[in-house]
């Protein structure tokens, strides 16, 4: 694909009036050098309208939430839970009361091995993740798995980068409690087929946690289509504010859980010795919630269904082809992960000869924001036998041209190392 | 850039003057930069008045990480034990000539740590011993 036709793809988005709203793609990390941001993986950039939304929280509503009968107290808690029905709008789940407000998606997933997993696994019962798990979807099922014995198998990741489902269908008829996955992995950046793969572990009897946390921001997840049983993401992946994210858990699964922190806002009636748990989603949320940022994440999924969630796929579809095949032009470059097809809007390679470590940072002499390491996923990285890998990521207001920018400096790298 | 990856940098990452191992050894420590998976083995050897009589690295990572290994090896041949407590942060940045930002400086400190968590016989480095 050549920059000219490339020009025929950009009427999918208005990127000049995309790129106007995020006002940090204005600014130059040094003088004369603009910043080109290709780290939308690790977090994504936040447009005006997010900023304005928190802005207008602190200086116009702030308030706690809950039980205040103050004008302030009502806006603030009808602002915050009007943030988590689009949170549920835009994930299609039946009724708001199914989001729950976390951290992160992090916190998502322990909320579930803490919670559902203490209260439904006994010891000898099998969870099935996969090679490909960030860090967040590994320790927290690993530390449960001490704590009560439990059994852990692993989905293979084949050659081309892609879960081995034939393995999967193996590893099903051990009869797994859980099946936890990566709906699109960090460093492949595989879409992996969540429909299918809970399908397969539903007949098999087992429930299923999918992580969204970068597959959620970048095209349409719709857990009722999806049949899905638990789903974690991250409000700051997907021009949302850090400090918040979500589980979705469907609702029979959600009732049945104990709590998770214990605190005000999680309790229906506390007594010196005892408490009743609040119905959900407030038994899950104890203490004073995030309450600036929830309002922040909520304008986040207005901003993005604005735009429209086709439409950012169909455009970060155009940038990955058009990255991939300006890397595989590069003498000594390897991309990691399977082809186009497979992929969202990520790309992660090795330069032979140069630490990825060495390739960020020269790259950002030229303004250009990459993540080099590796990206927490280690197992993968040993499975592949590097030690650390540069990864480049793109979001809906990535440019083409970014991409080429970006390749001129791969080849000052290059230079910089006498290859 | 022009800085950060002088020739002496570059140099000492694809030619480096220390690296190799000793089998039997005084000392030996190895440690990894759970970040970036850079990681670096040191080996020494002491003559009979306990001053380094040789001393190796090993290992593998960025440029800068590789670079300040070689270069801190070079500057303790020679040394005691004692005078090898002494060395800092300030030490290394000095002889790399460079100033590091907050994740670089694990970078280049990482063979620091390795040599100072070995010379003190601890089970397990520390950022501490940088400072």
């Amino acid at each position: 694909m050549s920059a000219s036709s490339l020009k025929n793809h950009q009427t999918l988005l208005n990127l000049p009036r995309i790129r106007d709203d995020f006002p940090i793609l204005r600014r130059e990390v040094r003088p004369g050098v603009p910043l080109i941001y290709l780290d939308s993986a690790a977090t994504s950039q936040k447009p005006r309208q997010v900023l304005d939304a928190m802005d207008d929280y602190y200086r116009q509503s702030n308030a706690n939430i809950h039980r205040g009968v103050h004008t302030l107290a009502e806006e603030a808690t009808a602002a915050y839970e009007r943030a988590r029905g689009l949170v549920a709008q835009f994930i299609n789940a039946s009724s708001p009361q199914q989001v729950i407000f976390t951290r992160n998606t992090t916190e998502s997933i322990n909320l579930v091995a803490a919670t559902w997993g203490r209260a439904n696994l006994v010891a000898g019962d099998l969870i099935i993740l996969t090679e490909m798990e960030h860090h967040s979807n590994l320790v927290p099922w690993q530390m449960l798995a001490v704590e009560k014995s439990l059994r852990l198998e692993f989905i293979s990741v084949t050659g081309d980068g892609l879960l081995d489902l034939e393995e999967y269908g193996r590893l099903l008829s051990m009869e797994p409690k859980l099946v936890a996955f990566t709906h699109m992995s960090n460093v492949l950046g595989t879409i992996n087929p969540a429909k299918d793969i809970i399908r397969m572990a539903h007949e098999a009897g087992a429930i299923t946690l999918i992580d969204g946390a970068q597959s959620v921001p970048h095209f349409q997840v719709d857990v009722q289509d999806l049949d899905a049983d638990f789903l974690a993401f991250s409000s700051h992946k997907m021009c949302g504010p850090t400090g918040i994210g979500a589980l979705y858990g469907r609702r029979k699964l959600l009732d049945g859980m104990p709590p998770y922190m214990g605190g005000g806002d999680m309790i229906k009636r506390v007594q010196l010795r005892s408490f009743a748990p609040n119905s959900v989603p407030h038994k899950f949320e104890a203490g004073t919630p995030a309450i600036g940022e929830a309002i922040g994440f909520g304008a986040a999924v207005e901003y993005l269904i604005s735009i429209g969630l086709e439409s950012i796929a169909a455009h970060e579809q155009v940038i990955v082809e058009y990255a991939l095949e300006r890397l595989e032009e590069i003498p000594g470059v390897h991309v990691l992960g399977p082809t186009a097809k497979y992929r969202g809007g990520v790309t992660s390679f090795t330069l032979d000869g140069v630490h990825p470590h060495d390739i960020a940072q020269i790259l950002d002499t030229d303004g250009i924001a990459i993540r080099a390491g590796h990206h927490c996923a280690q197992p993968l990285h040993d499975k592949y036998n590097i030690p650390a890998s540069a990864r480049a990521s793109y979001y809906l207001y990535s440019d083409p041209n970014e991409v080429d920018r970006m390749v001129a400096s791969l080849y000052k790298v290059k230079h910089t190392f006498g290859l | 850039m022009d800085d950060l990856y002088r020739e002496v940098i570059i140099d000492r990452y694809k030619n480096p003057l220390y690296r190799g191992k000793l089998d039997p050894n005084d000392i030996t420590f190895q440690d990894s930069n759970p970040l970036c998976g850079d990681q670096i083995q040191i080996d020494i050897r002491l003559d009979g008045a306990g001053r380094v009589s040789e001393a190796f690295f090993d290992g593998h990572g960025c440029a800068i990480s590789q670079a300040s290994a070689d270069l801190l090896l070079e500057s303790i041949q020679g040394k005691t034990l004692n005078e090898i407590k002494t060395l800092t942060k300030d030490d290394v940045l000095e002889m790399l000539g460079l100033e590091l930002g907050p994740v670089r400086m694990k970078c280049a400190l990482l063979s620091l740590k390795v040599l100072k968590a070995g010379v003190y016989g601890l089970g397990e480095a520390s950022d501490d011993l940088t400072e």
